[in-house]
């Protein structure tokens, strides 16, 4: 009987699997919409030169404030499910008592200032070569967990002021430039950068959403790896 | 020609890893299969001109959840062998 049910998963799944094939080759591409095109010809007025950050923070720019948005949720999600938790740490007589731990210590500290470097490196040049907020702010957040893995930094428990600010920064710088360019430049329009101040808009909402991505990114680890405070009743 | 060479092995690699993350019953071997995965990956999307996409997926895709992956799995033993306890 399972067996027969194995073999007819099997079945359905290659069936689907060569039907989606099937469509992929059928699939015409389209022949009237010429996305690319269409955007190196309006490149000029995005501010930067790179066509991936011209679209993601100029020509589609809603997409991405949406994009933090859900990112935000997916961490506030998380901070709903996790309740009370110890701070886990290696302490620090365990890190003195191993000899190898002095050796991961030392690699940590050599390699953070250079992240926290390319991290810069990549929100700047995100302007016009491959690179920006979201790479930028994941470097970073690597740069986190490095540290809370080596026992450098203590898990986090819940967010401090100083935190929550931190994790709402690039939203807000996001949301207030919308709003100012809203009001003074383009009115009545959602995130139309003047061309004359685009590339410095876009940079500014990268600077805080640099931050505000690789906190958040760094709090999906950092928050979930405290040891649960288990409730005596559900023992 | 050694470009095809390079993308038919990258393929071949990425769907053998793919397939044996899958497949391998051990959760930690699982998880570091999924990490090469992930890099095998970026390197797909530098091949395929993605460079974007690749630091992302380097970045996001391989690191992060990776990372998140192995805390789990960490977690789950823990968990296993206290109740072994």
């Amino acid at each position: 009987m399972k067996n027969l049910f194995n073999a007819l998963v099997i079945v359905l799944f290659a069936v689907l699997g060569l039907t989606l094939i099937w469509v992929i080759l059928e699939l015409q591409p389209p022949t009237h919409v010429h996305l690319s095109k269409q955007v190196l010809t309006q490149l000029d007025a995005s501010g930067v030169t790179h066509p991936v950050t011209a679209v993601l923070l100029n020509f589609r720019g809603y997409d991405t404030l949406l994009e933090v948005m859900v990112l935000l949720l997916a961490l506030l999600g998380v901070l709903a499910q996790i309740g009370k938790r110890e701070q886990r740490n290696l302490s620090a007589w365990f890190r003195l008592s191993q000899p190898y731990l002095q050796v991961l210590l030392w690699l940590v500290r050599m390699i953070v200032p250079l992240m926290v470097l390319v991290a810069g490196y990549l929100l700047w040049v995100g302007g016009h070569q491959p690179g920006g907020a979201f790479q930028a702010g994941a470097v970073l957040a690597a740069a986190g967990v490095l540290l809370n893995l080596s026992g450098v930094l203590p898990s986090w428990a819940e967010p401090a002021w100083n935190l929550r600010t931190g994790l709402v920064f690039g939203l807000l710088v996001f949301l207030l430039v919308a709003a100012a360019v809203m009001v003074v430049a383009s009115p009545g329009l959602l995130l139309q950068y003047p061309p004359a101040s685009a590339g410095m808009l876009i940079l500014l909402i990268e600077m805080g959403l640099t931050l505000s991505l690789g906190l958040i990114l760094a709090g999906l680890f950092l928050f979930l790896s405290g040891d649960a405070i288990e409730d005596e009743a559900e023992k | 020609m050694s470009n095809l060479v390079l993308d038919l092995l990258l393929v071949i690699a990425l769907l053998w890893s793919a397939l044996r993350s899958l497949m391998t019953p051990n959760l930690f071997h699982a998880v570091v299969l999924f990490i090469v995965f992930g890099l095998l990956m970026a390197i797909v999307w530098v091949r395929l001109h993605a460079p974007d996409i690749a630091l992302a997926e380097a970045a996001i895709g391989a690191g992060l959840s990776g990372a998140l992956l192995l805390d789990t799995v960490g977690y789950l033993h823990k968990k296993q062998r206290e109740s072994l306890s």
